[in-house]
């Protein structure tokens, strides 16, 4: 059945630009957890009288990402209303790009695959509604918030390219990673800074007929966009198998029961009534001010990927756990540029540091480049084991302390003194004469146990080279 | 010298003994020179609380207004602190938070606000009947109306009762009403004064400007009022000196005269005035041509689409949300009609249906769209004909003041718009100047020019002014 049945995905996403003011007005744009209404003014709650003026940084964050992107900027763009009734819309139309979007046809790459991208417009956010009771319609009143209201958004719209729930989700997962990486959006889609809307529809590749649309809307994670898009999956292949007509309409992902619910079909749908917003002038872009932005860009995800690849001998897996962060991989290099060994620091990288912060969490790790090189160097010399290194690690990287410092207090430096360790051997040989008559009979295992005695002994500080060696000597007079 | 000291003293307080009759006409120039502001404001509040039961210019008056230079303010532009109307219910009790910038403007030059006037209800209207506060009577036949929809700034002009007042412009709501007033009233190229603070109209047509008992006043007062506005990004940056050419001698001037001003529609008196400035043109030099500016006849009717589109649009807002009337039901949709149902009166509801009907996706293209396209063509006609000559010349109303309540028909009522209409579409400048009555009712004519010849047009307006002195 799954073979049959083939999901066709499109999705709209709304993200947050982290500009210092709102889009048309000098309110500050950060307002996440801010006491209702503590950041607005006459423009942004549509007093009488009062007109929008665009934010020039609105534009430099959605030139970023539309040339992150891959897409073709519009130097004349042109902004709309949009028209409809809320309380959380204080103008009662959305300012918008709808006839002239600041860009269109670009592209993002996701598991080999060009996912298209329609458009990329610029637009505000509305406010938020706070319900009495659990929602709108069991309310005895409801207040309205419009902290957020004018925030800038970026909405981004993709061609329905995308063949799974899953590859909507890490389609999403590389978008956030990429507005992480030109600093442009905080890409939270658990407090709202990127949200996302899909268009789902099932082919069905025997007949070749294709179910009408159903848009998904309320996904605020990214488990939620692979959760939701997989259940209405499934509900219209069902629809389809039963030979039911599948309706046009827009669902929200309800999150107790783990459903989508029908929340109204289009013939429902407004007339937004779309048109040129007469209170600001059509916005004409330099194409120098365009090239300076896009020159500005950091390197992107996709390349630094490549690089890591190419450079430092990682698997595309691991090159890209590093890089997906771009904290992690820009301290990544730093630390790769001065300990010179990028694989073994990968190694520590993806077991050791990623298992702390996971632990702990980031801001609890005090860790810098020195300490990378200072343990491998200690490591190199034989002074301390691997497994010492990691403790060493675990308190360097919680305490800041030098790994050399942690060695010296704990008196954890490795014994590599040849005349005790004989000594030692000797009283272990000695102490069990069953065991060294079982290893001269052929119990070649019974090696690993006279190790683990002199380890024991020395506390696990011996060097395991020189042990191995004097007990070659001691047992097998090598 | 102590003597003559005294002696001067006695001079100066005679001479600021200002009596209620000089006052009512009394130009802005000579105000600004005038030392005792105080009893400029005191003059003004004294002739509203005894003019203004009759004439009803006010919406509201300021019963303890700064020592300024008294002016009218019509009342859809925010004072800090006072109500704004827009002779509207739905507006009632709404306090502005903020001063328009021309309000600020005025402020920082020694204005005093000593009143809103009184509008078509948010300014959609050519009499100001459309008030929720009833209408505005003419000072010259208080049988009349003022004309509109700054009727009220007009009329508190006329009357005396401040020296002089802001209106907004969107087809001819200074121009008319200072017409059918027989004052003074200039509409700026779009975007020379900021619209910050003055509730929308339709925000591609709306200007702000001056309703004066002189041409100079107006320059005086666009000088004070324009520039650009960060809070507008419809301004523009230019530097103009509104009264670069008031006094200048007008030479030889290339002057059309729109055949449309004789055509259907307008008054036979009005058509004589036009003859007659004609005439007075010619005699003083000018070069006068009649020229058939055939794509006028599209005017009104792109005006009626375009100026409801955007209103229907701007007044999205009043909701009963924020602010001003709520009419509370139980359900959001119920709240929202009756708030509007309730708050709107008949002629805003009309435009808003239209409006509204106009952008709705299947007729967008057929009404908008357009509109939008026949507003260019005008436009481009209008720069044609400014390429060959000066000025423009048309009555600036077809009609004189009519009778308080006689016209219903609303297509009646908008076709007075004709001559006013175009500069709003072009955002050309225009002014409408006082030329002599028909039975006894002011005519105005207006004259009007290409886009940023304000001063010229100011200029031009106050050479003629001066002749007939």
């Amino acid at each position: 059945m799954d073979n049959r049945y083939r999901p066709v995905i499109g999705l709209e996403i709304h993200v947050q630009l982290n500009t210092k003011t709102k889009a048309f007005c000098d309110c500050s744009a950060e307002v996440f957890d801010l006491e209702p209404n503590s950041s607005i003014c006459p423009v942004c709650t549509g007093q009488p009288g009062a007109l929008p003026v665009p934010s020039h940084e609105m534009f430099e964050l959605g030139i970023k990402i539309a040339s992150a992107l891959n897409c073709h900027i519009n130097l004349y763009s042109r902004f709309d209303r949009k028209n409809y009734f809320y309380p959380d819309l204080p103008k009662g139309y959305q300012i918008t790009q709808f006839f002239h979007p600041l860009s269109e046809r670009g592209w993002l790459e996701v598991d080999g695959k060009k996912i298209r991208i329609t458009r990329i417009h610029l637009e505000e956010d509305a406010g938020k509604l706070l319900h009495s009771g659990d929602n709108i319609t069991k309310s005895d009143y409801s207040l309205v918030d419009m902290n957020r209201c004018g925030v800038p958004l970026a909405e981004i719209v993709t061609e329905p390219d995308i063949e799974s729930p899953e590859q909507a989700r890490i389609f999403m997962e590389k978008l956030r990673t990429i507005l992480r990486y030109i600093g442009v959006s905080t890409g939270d889609m658990e407090k709202g800074a990127m949200r996302c809307d899909a268009n789902i529809s099932v082919v069905d590749t025997i007949t070749g007929k294709q179910s009408n649309k159903v848009e998904v809307k309320n996904m605020n994670s990214f488990k939620f966009v692979e959760k939701a898009l997989e259940y209405e999956f499934d509900r219209i292949v069902q629809l389809m198998e039963n030979g039911q007509e599948v309706e046009r309409e827009t669902r929200g992902w309800n999150l107790t029961t783990k459903s989508t619910v029908s929340m109204r079909s289009k013939e429902e749908s407004h007339d937004y009534r779309y048109f040129p917003e007469p209170d600001i002038p059509p916005v004409v872009l330099d194409s120098e001010y365009v090239e300076k932005i896009k020159n500005s860009l950091p390197e992107l995800p996709d390349d630094r990927l490549r690089r890591f690849v190419n450079d430092y001998k990682l698997s595309e897996k691991d090159a890209w756990t590093l890089v997906e962060d771009k904290k992690i991989a820009d301290f990544f290099e730093e630390v790769v540029k001065q300990t010179k060994e990028p694989k073994e620091t990968a190694n520590w990288f993806l077991t050791e540091l990623f298992r702390m912060i996971s632990e702990h969490g980031e801001d609890k790790i005090h860790i810098n480049p020195t300490h990378f090189v200072e343990l491998f160097q200690l490591m190199r010399d034989g002074k301390i084991s691997r497994n010492m290194a990691k403790d060493i690690f675990q308190e360097s990287a919680l305490s800041g302390k030098m790994p050399s410092e942690i060695v010296k207090e704990k008196g954890l430096e490795q014994v590599d003194d040849t005349k005790l360790i004989e000594d030692i051997a000797k009283k272990v040989i000695e102490a069990h004469p069953k065991e060294v008559e079982g290893f001269k009979n052929g119990k070649e295992g019974l090696f690993g146990f006279f190790v683990g005695q002199v380890m024991k002994e020395t506390k696990g500080k011996a060097n395991p080279k020189t042990v191995n060696e004097i007990l070659n000597k001691f047992l097998r007079g090598v | 010298m102590w003597y003559n000291s005294i002696a001067k003293r006695e001079e100066v307080s005679e001479l600021e003994m200002l009596t209620n009759e000089a006052f009512k006409t009394m130009t802005l120039k000579d105000a600004m020179t005038y030392e005792d502001k105080s009893a400029l404001v005191e003059r003004s509040v004294e002739i509203i609380a005894k003019e203004d039961k009759n004439i009803r210019a006010f919406i509201s008056v300021n019963k303890s207004p700064n020592i300024g230079i008294p002016i009218g303010i019509k009342d859809n532009m925010n004072v800090k602190g006072v109500e704004t109307t827009c002779a509207s219910k739905i507006l009632k009790g709404y306090v502005a938070p903020f001063d328009a910038t021309v309000v600020q403007k005025l402020r920082e030059n020694g204005f005093s606000f000593v009143g809103k006037t009184n509008l078509d209800e948010f300014a959609m209207g050519a009499s100001t009947e459309y008030s929720a506060y009833g209408p505005t009577r003419n000072p010259h036949d208080l049988e009349r109306v003022a004309g509109g929809s700054s009727g009220g700034s007009a009329a508190a002009v006329a009357s005396g009762e401040v020296i002089a007042a802001l209106g907004s412009d969107t087809g001819g709501s200074i121009r008319q009403p200072a017409s059918f007033c027989g004052v003074v009233g200039f509409k700026p190229t779009y975007g020379l004064v900021s619209r910050y603070g003055l509730v929308a109209f339709a925000s591609s047509l709306d200007q702000i400007g001056p309703i004066t008992k002189t041409v100079e006043d107006s320059a005086i007062l666009m000088n004070i009022i324009a520039g650009k506005d960060e809070m507008d990004s419809t301004t523009v940056d230019r530097k103009i000196d509104f009264t670069e050419f008031i006094g200048k001698q007008f030479p030889k001037m290339k002057v059309a005269v729109a055949t449309q001003s004789f055509g259907e529609g307008v008054e036979d008196g009005v058509k004589q005035k036009v003859r007659e400035f004609i005439t007075l043109l010619e005699n003083f030099g000018h070069e006068v041509a009649m020229v058939d500016i055939d794509d006028l006849k599209y005017a009104v009717a792109t005006y009626y689409i375009i100026a409801p589109s955007e209103a229907s649009t701007n007044l999205s807002r009043f909701d009963g949300v924020k602010y001003g009337l709520r009419v509370s039901s139980d359900s959001l949709r119920d709240s929202y009609e009756k708030t509007r149902g309730e708050g709107f009166g008949d002629e805003v509801k009309r435009r808003i249906l239209i409006g509204t009907f106009t952008l709705s996706a299947a007729y967008y293209d057929a009404y908008f769209e357009k509109a939008q396209k026949v507003r260019r063509k005008i436009a481009n006609r209008l720069s044609e004909v400014f390429e060959k000559y000066d000025f423009i010349i048309t009555p600036t109303s077809p009609i004189v003041a009519f009778k308080i309540g006689s016209v219903s028909d609303p297509l009646v009522y908008y076709m007075m718009d004709i001559f006013t209409i175009p500069a709003n579409l072009a955002g050309l400048p225009a002014i409408s100047i006082p030329f002599g009555k028909v039975d006894n009712l002011p005519v105005g004519i207006q004259i009007m020019g290409p886009r940023f010849s304000d001063a010229k047009v100011l200029g031009f307006a106050d050479s003629i002014e001066r002749q007939l002195r």
